[in-house]
């Protein structure tokens, strides 16, 4: 017998080990496979970028209150400091004559609050989304001019305010069209997979029945009876936004089930809960996780679509489909299509990179390399 | 399919002529291998070898996985996409000798499939399922002979006969998938031999046959191999294998080939001590004697324990029954405590559905008790019987779950059985499991925070045995469990189990296609063929004077 093989009675920590050892034992500190993934992912640059991108532009729009407002961010006004962010003041405040909320762009009240001593500091862009720009010197919509930098739409609305607004709005209920519909579809799913034999036959026959429901006359019918708000509009897509991904983790779960790593866990009598929630779930997560950014774009996508036809969200709220059929009536204003557009192209854009390069970080075939 | 050789001779006359052509040592080898060299993304796995083969000769090509055989064999033919190959390899085609690693594509396809033709390890995916194997074989000829259609069909069942397959004309007219695994493989094998090729490479050609089978293929390769005068180039990492069927050997390790010979040579005089460790691979047994004195309690006991699945019925009568497919029939045992029960048997034998079915895995019917009590329907009724029965997988890549840490996975056990426990103590067990199954962490710096993929198969076996060991089991259902690791690994790892069962007086029901793993490891053996056990007893009466044909069979292939 050669040297490194040791005899089987020795003690158990110099008992022989095969060649491979020396390679694990030498590696470095060990990196869970989704910080694998992550790794790769970063390796893509393209994708790594567009979602440095996105973060960044969503935070910046969830700060759209400071960046584009009609009301100053501080006010000094006769010695007192006000915040008109945070409250609203009357007129007579600041010296106006009636008891109404303060209309900051006024010449009158911009005028009063720079006299003397008197300061006001205004973001960056002086325009909310709703607000009337009643001062514009030309007809609505107006083109792109130093007092509305990328014009009016043709009820005199900052664009600038409108987009950032709208897409603050597209993305937070693109996140959470998604996360209900990730929810959502991973339970019904993960029981229809796991169970498998009458409860996956009966839910997939369920599925089928209500995957053939006319989702768009549904919509139609329900603007038509509920005063329109996102939470409805919200409420009502998720009904079938959960199915298309249920149908991905039921078959992972029905692959994984069989796995011999769950036989073990059953054969220690751990739980059937415990078995999904610890051991398949985790390893079936790969469809829900490659398929985000794309479910998120089709979630914007659908908002805007119905914004553009009208059953979306109430009017007044600022929104990118509203925006695009603005566009549609006014053709000769193009500064409203053109920057819609392009602010939605950006966006899909982005998301659709940052589900490529999810895609190649997660593919199983490059997993080993 | 056991009288193969009668088959053979029958049709011997209308196969392929010239044969009783010896090998003949020629002055020039047929290919000559120099400073071969493959990597893949800089990453060496051949690092440069030289051998050679002459006209007729059979050089086996011997390695544990990983060591790099198949990729020579593949590279020869420039069969691997995205590797970087380095060397020459002058092989003497019909129109004078040619490197094949520096040959334009076009004459290299000239060669491959007629003067150089190869069969896989898996025939089922080496097939195309669209097409029968008839087509297959006649597309070969088509292609590389130019016969025209109707010849080449006939010529195809005339391989097919040559290989002995039963029917031939009508098993060539059979998709892949209804022939059986031997038939394909002999398919695969006529589909090679098409054009007469003066060299065969074999790249495990038996690995994914029944064992009963694999005699019969080499016999035929052999005998192909003189008739025809071709030289084989067998990859392959059974010693067995190689003994019965080579005339040279050419040892692989980690890219390097520490080691050629004429097998006798090689096999009686071994050069290398890595050569020297393969050979010594064969397990041991160690175990404690069996004494029929002992007449304790068995620890499981299993009584006309019969396992069926439901099969779908076609067409319109399967909307209102299903048949049954009957896995299991009638088995009964008994295993006594520190004892080992083997059960041997093929793919399809009902070897692993019994496993199954004495964890309470499946339904079945029939009596089966372990420690006194039998698995009932109710979870919490059987988790003193889930402790005291534990299980240990096959395959070592599938039983560990690739998002767990070593920590998470061999500890779950105590999560279930042992609630009480504080982390900190649960992590002192951990470990302590660990150490038993001889898993440091003086060896594996941060093993507790390592996943499964860092870990070889052998190791990753340890920590699949170490999860169960961790809750103190009295019986360990062993499926296969060393069926997936190379030769010297699985030695480690059966020592490894003999020790467990000294020290702590644990029983085995060991599974296994393996009659060298049965004799190092049983007291008792349980012979399974189509769901039904044709022969039982001590370990030492059934093979040393197996009494059914079956088992004297797999007695004389193991």
């Amino acid at each position: 017998m050669s040297a490194n093989d040791l005899s089987i009675h020795a003690p158990p920590l110099n008992e022989a080990f095969g060649a491979g050892v020396q390679a694990a034992a030498a590696s470095p500190p060990s990196v869970s496979p989704s910080r694998r993934a992550w790794q790769r992912f970063r390796c893509n640059r393209l994708g790594y970028w567009s979602l440095v991108l996105f973060i960044l532009l969503v935070v910046l729009s969830l700060f759209a209150e400071v960046l584009s407002n009609d009301k100053p961010l501080l006010v000094r006004y006769e010695g007192k400091l006000y915040l008109p962010l945070v409250k609203d003041y009357s007129e007579k405040t600041f010296g106006g004559d009636f008891d109404t909320p303060t209309d900051y762009l006024d010449p009158f009240i911009q005028d009063k609050l720079t006299q003397g001593g008197n300061w006001a500091v205004y973001p960056p862009n002086p325009y909310g989304p709703r607000t009337i720009n009643y001062f514009a010197k030309e007809p609505n919509p107006s083109a792109p001019s130093r007092g509305n930098l990328l014009g009016t739409d043709d009820r005199g609305r900052d664009l600038l305010a409108q987009l950032v607004y709208g897409f603050r709005l597209s993305v937070l209920f693109g996140l959470a069209l998604t996360g209900i519909g990730v929810v959502m579809g991973v339970i019904a799913g993960a029981i229809q997979g796991y169970a498998g034999g009458k409860t996956d036959l009966i839910g997939q026959r369920f599925m089928e029945i209500w995957g053939s429901m006319p989702e768009l006359y549904l919509l139609i019918i329900f603007s038509a009876m509920f005063a329109p708000s996102v939470g409805l509009l919200l409420l009502l897509l998720s009904l079938f936004g959960w199915m298309g991904l249920s149908d991905y983790v039921r078959a992972e779960f029905l692959r994984n089930r069989q796995m011999d790593y769950v036989r073990a866990a059953k054969a220690l009598g751990v739980s059937n809960l415990q078995i999904m929630w610890r051991h398949i779930l985790p390893n079936s997560l790969t469809p829900v996780v490659t398929f985000l950014p794309f479910r998120m774009s089709a979630a914007i996508l659908a908002l805007t679509s119905l914004d553009f036809l009208g059953l979306g969200v109430p009017p007044g709220t600022p929104s990118l489909g509203e925006l695009l059929s603005q566009g549609k009536a006014n053709i000769d204003a193009w500064w409203i299509s053109l920057s819609t557009f392009a602010v939605l192209v950006v966006t899909l854009l982005l998301l659709t990179f940052m589900g490529d390069a999810l895609r190649d970080a997660l593919d199983p075939r490059k997993a080993d390399q | 399919m056991i009288g193969m050789p009668a088959t053979l001779r029958t049709t011997e006359g209308a196969g392929l002529p010239g044969g009783g052509m010896a090998p003949q040592p020629s002055p020039l080898p047929l290919l000559e291998v120099k400073n071969l060299q493959v990597s893949f993304g800089g990453k060496p796995v051949v690092r440069g070898i030289d051998f050679s083969i002459a006209p007729g000769e059979k050089l086996a090509l011997v390695g544990e996985s990983g060591s790099g055989k198949s990729v020579t064999a593949l590279s020869l033919l420039r069969l691997v996409p995205d590797a970087a190959v380095g060397g020459q390899a002058i092989f003497q085609a019909p129109g004078g000798p040619s490197d094949l690693l520096a040959l334009p594509e076009s004459a290299l396809r000239g060669i491959r499939g007629r003067d150089i033709a190869m069969i896989f390890q898996e025939p089922m995916t080496a097939l195309n399922p669209l097409f029968t194997v008839g087509e297959q074989i006649a597309e070969v000829l088509q292609l590389k002979k130019g016969l025209a259609q109707v010849q080449s069909e006939q010529a195809a069942i005339e391989l097919l006969a040559s290989t002995g397959i039963p029917e031939p004309a009508r098993r060539a007219r059979a998709f892949p998938h209804q022939l059986s695994g031997g038939q394909r493989q002999r398919a695969m094998i006529a589909m090679a031999l098409a054009c007469r090729p003066k060299l065969l490479l074999a790249d495990e050609p038996t690995t994914a046959l029944d064992v009963t089978l694999r005699g019969q293929i080499l016999d035929l390769l052999g005998d192909l191999q003189r008739r025809n005068g071709m030289a084989v180039l067998l990859i392959t990492h059974d010693l067995n294998l190689v003994r019965r069927f080579a005339d040279r050997v050419a040892v692989m390790e980690n890219g390097h080939l520490v080691e050629q010979g004429t097998v006798a040579d090689v096999f009686v005089r071994p050069q290398h001590p890595y050569t020297r460790k393969l050979i010594d691979s064969r397990p041991v047994r160690d175990v404690v004697a069996a004494d029929a004195a002992t007449p304790s309690a068995p620890v499981m006991q299993a009584g006309h324990v019969r396992v069926a699945y439901p099969v779908p019925v076609a067409g319109f009568r399967g909307w209102f029954r299903s048949d049954e497919f009957v896995a299991v029939k009638d088995a009964s045992f008994a295993i006594a405590p520190g004892r080992t029960l083997g059960i041997v048997g093929e793919s399809g034998s009902g070897k692993s559905t019994l496993a199954l079915a004495s964890l309470g895995l499946l339904k079945f019917s029939g009596q089966l008790q372990a420690m006194g009590q039998s698995w009932g329907r109710q979870a919490a009724a059987n988790q003193a019987m889930r402790r005291a029965v534990q299980v240990v997988f096959q395959d070592p890549f599938s039983s560990l779950s690739p998002r767990m840490t070593v920590e998470a996975i061999v500890g779950e056990g105590l999560l279930v059985h042992e609630p009480g426990l504080g982390p900190a103590q649960r992590r002192a067990r951990v470990e302590q499991a660990l150490v038993d199954v001889g898993m440091g962490q003086a060896q594996f710096p941060g093993l507790l925070g390592r996943y499964p993929h860092e870990f070889s198969g052998g190791q990753r076996q340890r920590l699949a045995i170490a999860r169960v060991l961790i809750i103190d089991p009295r019986l360990l259902v062993l499926d296969e469990p060393t069926s997936a690791l190379d030769v010297t690994i699985q030695k480690q790892v059966l020592g490894l189990l003999q020790r467990l069962q000294r020290e702590r007086g644990l029983s085995y029901l060991l599974i296994t296609h393996d009659i060298a793993v049965i004799r190092a490891m049983a007291h008792d053996v349980l012979v399974m063929k189509d769901g039904e056990i044709v022969e039982s007893g001590s370990v030492f009466d059934v093979l040393d004077a197996p009494r059914h044909p079956y088992t004297q069979i797999l007695v004389a292939q193991g």
